[in-house]
């Protein structure tokens, strides 16, 4: 049986509430909020962190044959982004991993392409929607990462929803496009490709359900994804699913997440569906695509750590505009009177992977020392290389002490620093995350999050910090 | 394998300082001729009497050459050393080795630092290099500082209002005396209330919590101490060198609890122990400590054995290191108020020794305590950061020992 063996979805911390973009651009109010990608999150730190969720158990990580990143705001062009999330993963060397970037429909691209794959498929959706000031898209927008393993192929894992059917079709249609580089994106007049959507996403779900033999009323669950908000309600009404089956889109708490929407709202769906369910996932955008599924006994067993609706919940409280703008670098702020920040080197983050993306440190063989960064000699015993790997990303830490540093670079002042000592052995000092000044405090817990620390030359610093652990956040095992 | 001091074996007999501040004005080779023709004009010698230099900078120059072109050498041995804060305090101790080794009958120690040519705030080109994957994340100096004063009033129960006071009281302390010393940056004494109110910089760092960034330069000029009387009637005799550099384990290792330096407590016992020093509180006339940022100074109260540990917070508010404390400590104002250009600092407050021993200080500001008898003062040098740094301590006296 192949299908679904294993999914997670991350949520960024931070959200925008409507009503404080009306109050500062003085627009008829909004409601609700959005996710923002925190000010050192971008496509590829989010799917790292979506994909650490969905690889968190069961051993899978050795089972991954192909990793496909899909997003429709790449951190680099040319340069590939799935390696940076292969090499956080630390997935093994012979493994594909490839961007599907540029369209919001990479995402269904890259879902169905892994589906359809004979080899376990890691297919991670990441996106961040950005409009101008005041926009639509802007208010209407999310960011947010979903990443599923598709397999049950002879590698033992069990499906948690088999794949019953998928179908797509593909339109040629002007109603949503960006040249590159381009700051958002424009559309046509809404109503013009309503009709068209429909009608092609009708054209989808019956083939599937056809290839499936199912019908229409017995979709448990229909998931309708897509940024043509008009297109994606008419196509809930005429699917033919039965009220209650329809799902909610989250788009008043967490926005529109574009590329990763299907993924986020599937995840949603998963965790809470029960056993021998079927759900329908549409998906719009230059076309349709559906995936239809069942999920099996094995899902109540197999859910993810961190539920979607749990990650809304934990959501901090809602940012200033100001703060958002200036991190989507739409309003520029005056830098600290300081050196500017230097960009990773070439040679020496190459040499050093296994540390700076994997977050892999080393523990003395003869006497058992923990060292964050990995050393050749231990700073206990000054044994000369006699260390193994150490692979540090789910160990939990306490905060020894701890500073604010008002000074330094960051995107976000002030900059929040602590010492953190780990459970089982092991200290390093690093920023804190998705936190306030209250959350730097001796004694407090934190986790570790893959982030991008810093854009400096043009390069991107990718690099491990800390959050605080918080409530419903407590020590879940991870394998 | 031992370490030997050479106690009493060399001599301090001329010294130079220029003002610390912002020299807008003078470049690095402006201060440096200053400082070193005070320093031969003190010891009543010509450049040409100088047999080899050890030049400290941090950033200001690379190799013997910065010294050299701005004074015009004819050929001498020039050795540029480095060792972040205590670059100075290096270039001494290895001058003062040179001579006590009989390579060279007269030796100089120069440093220099021009920071202000920069346009930053805070020390510049001063990070410490990392792995180059830029991994360490970066952390400014008075971050890295910060980070002592939670973990100290942690340990030993203080309220972060007793901590700010006590911190507070250090920087108006060097303020008060260093609004006594012309040669000082700031010359002006501070109110605590406007100290304690001002902007923070880092954790619960104001600015009157940060050491003064600046340009300047300090020498002095070293012989055997067999010759010190054919240059000077007041020597200033060594009585102890001692440098670490630490294993750096305090941000790796979950023993290290942040409210000491190891490096300054090994440094310190090894000086005490070549000066043969057993109470450094009451034998020491005074002492020049590297108080970069306040919360250094409290540490190091109890870290050079001039308090007990979880104590000097009491010793501070009941002014034990006043100008007329029990011990004096950074009667020139300090890297607070005399300002830090990196590698001048250990030779400044080897300058503040040097008058204060000498009888020199301005009366406003003399510490009591050589009237009195006493014949030691200690300056000690820091550079890195709690976890991770170099410590150097020196003993020096204006009296041979019998």
């Amino acid at each position: 049986m192949a299908g679904l063996i294993a999914y997670g979805a991350y949520v960024p911390y931070h959200r925008l509430a409507r009503a404080d973009v009306a109050a500062t651009l003085g627009t008829p109010a909004g409601r609700g909020t959005r996710a923002v990608a925190g000010y050192d999150e971008d496509t590829t730190s989010m799917a790292v962190e979506a994909a650490r969720l969905a690889l968190a158990r069961d051993c899978l990580r050795p089972r991954i044959g192909q990793l496909f990143l899909a997003t429709a705001a790449p951190a680099y062009l040319d340069k590939t982004n799935a390696t940076a999330v292969h090499a956080a993963l630390r997935l093994d060397e012979h493994v594909l991993a490839a961007d599907m970037a540029g369209s919001v429909r990479s995402g269904l691209g890259a879902l169905v392409s892994a589906a359809r794959s004979p080899v376990p498929t890691l297919t991670v959706l990441a996106d961040l929607r950005t409009g101008l000031p005041g926009g639509a898209d802007e208010a209407a927008g999310g960011d947010g990462a979903a990443a599923f393993v598709f397999g049950g192929h002879r590698n033992g894992a069990p499906v948690i929803a088999e794949l019953l059917a998928h179908d797509t079709v593909s339109d040629e249609i002007l109603d949503r496009w960006r040249l590159p580089g381009a700051p958002a994106s424009r559309v046509w007049e809404e109503r013009f490709a309503e009709e068209i959507y429909v009608s092609l996403a009708d054209k989808a779900l019956a083939a599937a359900l056809d290839q499936a033999g199912v019908k229409r009323e017995a979709i448990d669950h229909l998931v309708v994804s897509g940024l043509h908000t008009r297109a994606c309600t008419a196509v809930r009404r005429a699917a033919g699913a039965r009220p209650e089956a329809v799902t909610p889109d989250l788009s008043g708490t967490i926005g529109n997440a574009g590329t990763a929407q299907p993924g986020l709202l599937l995840a949603d769906v998963l965790d809470r569906a029960a056993p021998g369910e079927i759900i329908a996932l549409v998906v719009l955008g230059d076309g349709a695509g559906v995936l239809l599924l069942r999920t099996t006994d094995a899902l109540p067993a197999h859910r993810s750590a961190r539920p979607v609706a749990a990650q809304i919940a934990a959501g901090g409280a809602p940012m200033p505009y100001a703060t958002y703008l200036s991190w989507r670098g739409l309003l520029d702020r005056e830098p600290p009177r300081r050196p500017d920040p230097e960009p990773p080197y070439a040679p020496p983050a190459h040499r050093r992977t296994s540390w700076k993306y994997g977050f892999v440190a080393s523990r003395c063989e003869k006497c058992g020392t923990r060292h964050l960064p990995p050393d050749r000699v231990c700073t206990s015993c000054r044994s000369v290389d006699a260390m193994t790997d150490e692979p540090m990303e789910h160990v939990r830490a306490t905060v020894a002490t701890f500073t604010v540093d008002r000074l330094a670079h960051t995107p976000s002042p002030p900059m929040l620093v602590v010492v953190v000592d780990y459970d089982g052995g092991g200290r390093f000092r690093c920023q804190l995350t998705d936190a306030t000044e209250a959350d730097a405090v001796i004694g407090a817990r934190v986790e570790m999050t893959f982030r991008r620390t810093v854009t400096a030359a043009g390069v991107h610093n990718y690099f491990w910090k800390a959050r605080p652990l918080r409530t419903g956040e407590t020590e879940e095992t991870r394998g | 394998m031992s370490s030997h001091g050479i106690r009493d074996r060399v001599a301090i007999v001329g010294m130079g300082c220029t003002p610390f501040g912002e020299h807008w004005n003078r470049s690095a080779d402006d201060l440096l001729v200053d400082a070193v023709g005070e320093a031969v004009t003190s010891a009543g010698v010509t450049l040409d009497d100088i047999d080899a230099f050890w030049f400290g900078t941090q950033a200001s120059g690379v190799s013997g050459l910065t010294l050299s072109r701005a004074l015009h050498l004819p050929n001498k041995p020039v050795t540029r050393v480095e060792n972040m804060c205590a670059t100075g305090s290096e270039a001494l101790r290895n001058a003062c080795y040179a001579v006590a080794s009989g390579a060279y009958d007269v030796a100089m120690a120069v440093g220099v630092e021009k920071l202000k040519d920069s346009g930053m705030s805070g020390l510049s080109g001063t990070a410490i290099p990392g792995a180059g994957d830029d991994s360490r994340g970066e952390i400014t100096a008075p971050a890295n500082f910060s980070l002592l004063a939670p973990a100290y009033a942690a340990k030993y129960g203080l309220s972060d209002e007793e901590i700010k006071d006590v911190i507070t009281r250090i920087a108006w302390k060097n303020h008060v005396n260093g609004a006594r010393n012309p040669r000082a940056q700031f010359r002006k004494e501070v109110p605590q209330e406007r100290i304690r109110s001002a902007p923070i910089v880092a954790g619960m760092l104001g600015v009157f919590d940060c050491s003064g960034v600046s340009d300047g330069s300090a020498a002095a000029i070293v012989v055997r101490a067999e010759d010190a009387h054919k240059y000077t009637d007041r020597p200033i005799f060594v009585k102890a060198l001692s440098f670490v550099a630490g294993p750096a384990d305090g941000l790796i290792d979950p023993e290290y609890d942040f409210t000491t330096f190891p490096e300054v407590v090994a440094s310190a016992q090894e000086a005490y122990r070549q000066a043969g020093i057993t109470d450094p509180r009451t034998e020491l006339a005074l002492a020049e400590v590297h108080d970069c940022f306040t919360p250094t100074e409290l540490v190091l109260m109890e870290d050079l054995g001039f308090a007990e540990r979880g104590q000097a917070w009491k010793d501070v508010a009941g002014g034990a290191f006043d100008l007329d404390g029990a011990l004096p400590v950074n009667p020139d104002g300090g890297l607070k108020a005399f300002g830090h250009p990196i590698g001048a600092s250990g030779l400044r407050m080897m300058f503040e020794a040097w008058l204060q021993l000498r009888g020199e200080a301005p009366p406003e500001r003399t510490v009591k305590s050589v009237a009195e008898g006493r014949s030691l003062a200690l300056t000690h040098n820091l550079g890195g950061g709690p976890g991770e740094c170099v410590s150097f301590v020196s003993v020096v006296g204006s009296q041979l020992t019998e």
